[in-house]
């Protein structure tokens, strides 16, 4: 009862500390989701979807601070490719960074604070509708809180295929910052989007993405979290495929105090396809670091087919964290689930703390998961020494061949290079230092 | 029990016809009839009185008494565990009996040719007799039986007494002592107040803790330094009086260097109502000894509506305390309503050894959420987990565990595999594992799967001229095998004759 209480009162002083806007078709979703909030309450250690991340830093009224980033400045990810740019700073739109106008056939986009004001949109059906789905069986807070006070957020619908890739840019401007957004999707049947998101967004990130990925649409997300090592990010990305969809989400992060990722995606038309991966380093050397991967994947109809693969490096106290689950529900049959969470352990002081999870209700179904930890092959590293290659060297070839399966998961073989040349610019970086 | 024969059952391809027949026949439940013989009850539910009664009941002296009147009152502030994959009604633990015994066993027998001959019939009947016979009946002329037979010492334990104990002589000379715990309370004091409680704590959890309040009997063993145990030791239980509890308590201490094989067996009758059963099982292992643990779980499943039926809330742990100890849980839980059972090794010396197999068969509306924990807080220490589960008709079968890597535990090694098979589109089959590895020199590999065997070896048969699906059948019942091997013989026999599958269907 006394833990209850707490936890009212913690969610309480949470909600006051908030500016929540007041929307004009998401209205009633924003009552709604304030409501569920109230009810479950924010997060506590003892939770048992928490018992690896203490969501403490995310909890607080207000955010922690979080220094800007001041190491090596790279060019912009993805920068050379034609796309249209839509740039947040500190969880505010920044409409000199972002491209002039949004016009590509096939492709709908408005900012959520501008769609807001009108009481019709497109994405009224769409807004915390799948967040709301999302939070059983397990509660997720930061989600509702997230539907109840997003200040901004980008509407993108797309119509058919279309040519240039989204990119949305987060920009970490001010130390005290603590953004929330949301975003919806809507790719209609047979349509095509590649979404791309780069940067570190604040001091303190909460972004919810919903993805509504009707028949036969193709839906590919490429997301790279940024450098900045004292940030903290909680993000929720759901996901609804209708029948023969496909859903594709690859994400990289390095560095940040504190990171967690969910993915709740519902394969809800037969034949549907949907891929989820990460690759996550993370050097405790230049601070702490927690990446959390908690992943739910359900598959409500038959022959649908699920990946989760998740891999991290591990270096110098950082801690790795991987929760997923394959749910498959009676009459799912002729479902093939996979997941695969790996962690190298570079050092003695890193951890990998999983619970890798399959509930099945059908009997025709072909699912597995795997899961591994342990140091670097020393076999591997002893014959690429042999061969003359430095022991660092040797060790960064062998952290990128350990990626390789998440990265794959990258259908552009443009985008899969340009993420695989940062990995090795960060990886060279180590080896200086 | 048993699925109606003529309802046709939604099988997929490649699980073979055997192994649906066996999992149904399994409905067959051999073991519910039940005894007519004269009880005697403490009063109707549980409170400090019903808990000094058990322990005068049993002579204890006062120390013992105050340990569970402490762990009653903690067990007061506790709440029943929820987290299980499990669905139960709300178990009123004020309306059942906590103390139930034969009233022929008001005066303890001082041999076995005092037993009341009723007794000795009902374990007759279950195919134990309390006889100091040489081999098991049912066994005699298997394979592998030494021609000089095997010996199994039992203690059998009816309700919440102990009823006899067999082979007390010749294991006292080995310098085995092997008794019901009530009577190690009184005769070997020092040892059980060494260690009672050492290994699962007074409160380590709801069901432990009511446990260590109102544990009637259970065994007792200690097998001296650089001894190897002359013979197996077993415990079977028999649950017989209607809305009774039964609380055991086993504790097993292996002393330097020595070795002993241990089984456990249980049955209960049919009956409408659900009956509780929660036991503790703690093993000490000290320095280069090894204990092998191996249950054969065939309480009352309940009626095909899940009506009655054993609720069976089990903690059990081994402690490997010294360098180079070593224990082996095996498991074939087939019977009960509800299954939570985890049995679990702490890995505490230097390179010593967990090891952990298990076959969970649910049918009808069984549940079972049962796996294990293997805890390394020793350097070089080294586990394996392989657990089968099947489940058929409306059943949940669970496989919940969690490996645990310490800081200090360093080169050490864990490999985990858990393969499930369904048959029917009603059941569940589900894989909760928890990882925790917290330093680089340790591997640890958890592998779940209902469809992937061994690449090299598919691949090696399928080179010796074998269609896929006859390598993959080869594969998985070595495998399967390699699980019911790791039972003793008398067990395997008995395990076999009750599983009897072929985990063909596995792979899909």
């Amino acid at each position: 009862m006394r833990k209850d209480a707490a936890r009212a009162g913690a969610t309480a002083e949470r909600i006051a500390a908030l500016d929540l806007p007041k929307g004009g078709f998401t209205a009633p979703a924003r009552a709604a989701a304030l409501s569920r909030l109230r009810e479950m309450g924010l997060p506590g250690r003892r939770d048992e979807y928490w018992r690896f991340t203490d969501p403490a830093p995310l909890n607080a009224a207000t955010a922690p601070e979080a220094a800007l980033f001041t190491g090596v400045v790279e060019p912009q990810l993805f920068g050379s490719r034609d796309r249209i740019v839509l740039t947040f700073v500190d969880g505010r739109f920044d409409a000199a960074q972002s491209s002039p106008d949004f016009a590509v056939a096939g492709l709908e986009i408005s900012r959520l604070a501008e769609a807001d004001r009108a009481d019709l949109h497109w994405a009224q059906g769409l807004y915390g509708l799948l967040e709301a789905a999302g939070q059983t069986p397990v509660a997720r807070p930061f989600a509702a809180l997230n539907t109840a006070a997003a200040t901004d957020g980008v509407l993108i619908r797309a119509t058919g295929k279309v040519s240039r890739p989204v990119h949305l840019v987060y920009v970490h401007a001010d130390t005290g910052s603590d953004a929330v957004l949301h975003h919806c999707v809507r790719v209609e049947a047979g349509a095509e989007l590649t979404l791309l998101e780069t940067g570190p967004a604040a001091a303190r990130f909460n972004k919810v993405m919903e993805v509504d990925v009707a028949d036969g649409g193709r839906f590919h997300h490429v997301r790279a979290q940024g450098r900045d090592h004292s940030r903290r990010a909680i993000t929720h990305i759901f996901a609804r495929l209708g029948a023969e969809a496909l859903f594709k989400s690859f994400t990289l992060t390095a560095n940040g105090v504190l990171t967690r990722n969910e993915a709740v995606i519902t394969l809800s038309g037969a034949g549907a396809i949907a891929h989820v991966a990460g690759a996550a380093l993370g050097d405790g050397a230049s601070g702490p670091f927690l990446h959390d991967d908690t992943v739910f994947v359900t598959h409500e109809a038959e022959g649908c087919e699920s990946r989760q693969v998740f891999k991290k490096v591990l270096r110098n106290g950082a801690i790795g964290v991987f929760q997923g689950k394959i749910l498959v529900r009676q009459g799912a049959q002729k479902t093939d689930g996979y997941q695969i969470s790996q962690s190298l352990l570079l050092d003695e002081d890193s951890q990998f703390l999983a619970k890798p999870e399959l509930e099945i209700y059908a009997d025709d179904v072909k699912c597995s998961h795997g899961s591994t930890t342990g140091a670097i092959d020393e076999t591997a590293l002893f014959y690429l020494r042999s061969r003359g290659v430095p022991r660092e060297e040797a060790q960064s070839l062998l952290v990128l061949s350990f990626l390789a399966d998440a990265i794959a998961e990258i259908e552009d073989e443009g985008l899969q290079a340009e993420i695989v040349e940062r990995l090795e610019n960060w990886l060279a970086r180590r080896r200086k230092g | 029990m048993s699925l109606d024969t003529d309802q046709v059952l939604e099988v997929r391809e490649g699980v073979d016809r055997e192994t649906v027949e066996t999992v149904q026949n399994m409905g067959a439940y051999k073991y519910g009839w039940n005894t007519e013989i004269e009880m005697e009850y403490a009063p109707l539910g549980v409170n400090e009185d019903i808990v000094r009664l058990i322990s005068a009941k049993n002579g204890e002296p006062e120390w013992m008494t105050d340990w569970r009147l402490q762990a009653f009152r903690r067990w007061q502030a506790m709440e029943e565990p929820r987290w299980a994959m499990l669905h139960y009604p709300e178990i009123d633990y004020q309306s059942q009996y906590y103390y139930a015994r034969p009233k022929s066993m008001d005066e303890k027998p001082k041999s076995l040719d005092e037993v009341d001959p009723k007794l000795l019939a009902t374990y007759e009947k279950l195919g134990i007799p309390l006889k100091e016979q040489m081999i098991l009946a049912g066994v005699e002329g298997a394979d592998g039986v030494p021609s000089e037979g095997r010996k199994v010492a039992v203690d059998a334990v009816f309700d919440s007494v102990s009823v006899g104990t067999t082979f007390k002589e010749e294991l006292k000379k080995a310098g085995v002592i092997f008794c019901s715990i009530s009577e190690a309370i009184r005769e070997y004091p020092d040892l059980v107040k060494q260690y009672l409680g050492s290994v699962v704590p007074q409160s380590d959890n709801f069901f432990a803790t009511l446990n260590s309040a109102v544990f009637s009997d259970g065994s007792f063993v200690y097998i001296p330094p650089n001894t190897r145990c002359p013979m197996e030791l077993s415990t079977y239980f028999r649950i017989n009086a209607e809305n009774t509890g039964q609380f055991e308590r086993t504790l097993i201490i292996a002393d330097k260097g020595s070795y002993v094989s241990y089984l456990e067996g249980c049955t209960a009758p049919k009956r409408d109502v659900a009956q509780l059963h929660a036991a503790v099982v703690e093993i000490v292992i000290l320095e280069d000894a090894e204990v092998k643990y191996s249950t054969v779980q065939n309480w009352f499943p309940g009626d095909e509506e899940g009506k009655g039926g054993i609720y069976n809330f089990v903690t059990k742990r081994a402690d490997c305390r010294g360098d180079r100890a070593k224990v082996m849980w095996t498991q074939v839980e087939t019977g009960s309503a509800i299954t939570w059972k985890y049995p679990s090794c702490i890995l505490r010396g230097e390179a010593s050894q967990g090891e952990f197999y298990s076959i969970a068969i649910a049918n009808n509306m069984q549940q079972a959420d049962t796996g294990t924990k293997m805890v390394h807080l020793g350097k070089n220490s080294r586990s394996r987990i392989v657990s089968k589960g099947i489940s058929a008709g409306k059943a949940q079968n669970t496989y919940r565990g969690l490996v645990s890597m310490h800081p200090k535990a360093k080169n050490s090694r864990n490999y985990t595999q858990c393969d499930s098979l369904l048959i029917g589109d009603k059941c569940g089959a589900h894989t909760v594992p928890y990882i925790e590895v917290k330093n680089n020199s340790s591997r640890v590999e958890h592998e779940a799967t209902t469809s992937k065997v061994d690449d090299d070896q598919l691949f090696y048969c399928r080179s010796r001229g074998m269609d896929e699906e006859e390598a993959v059948a080869l594969v998985v019942n070595g495998f399967c095998r390699e699980v019911l091997q790791a039972l003793p013989m008398e067990f395997a026999m008995e395990a076999q004759s009750l599983v009897a599958i072929s985990l063909e269907g596995s792979v899909g």
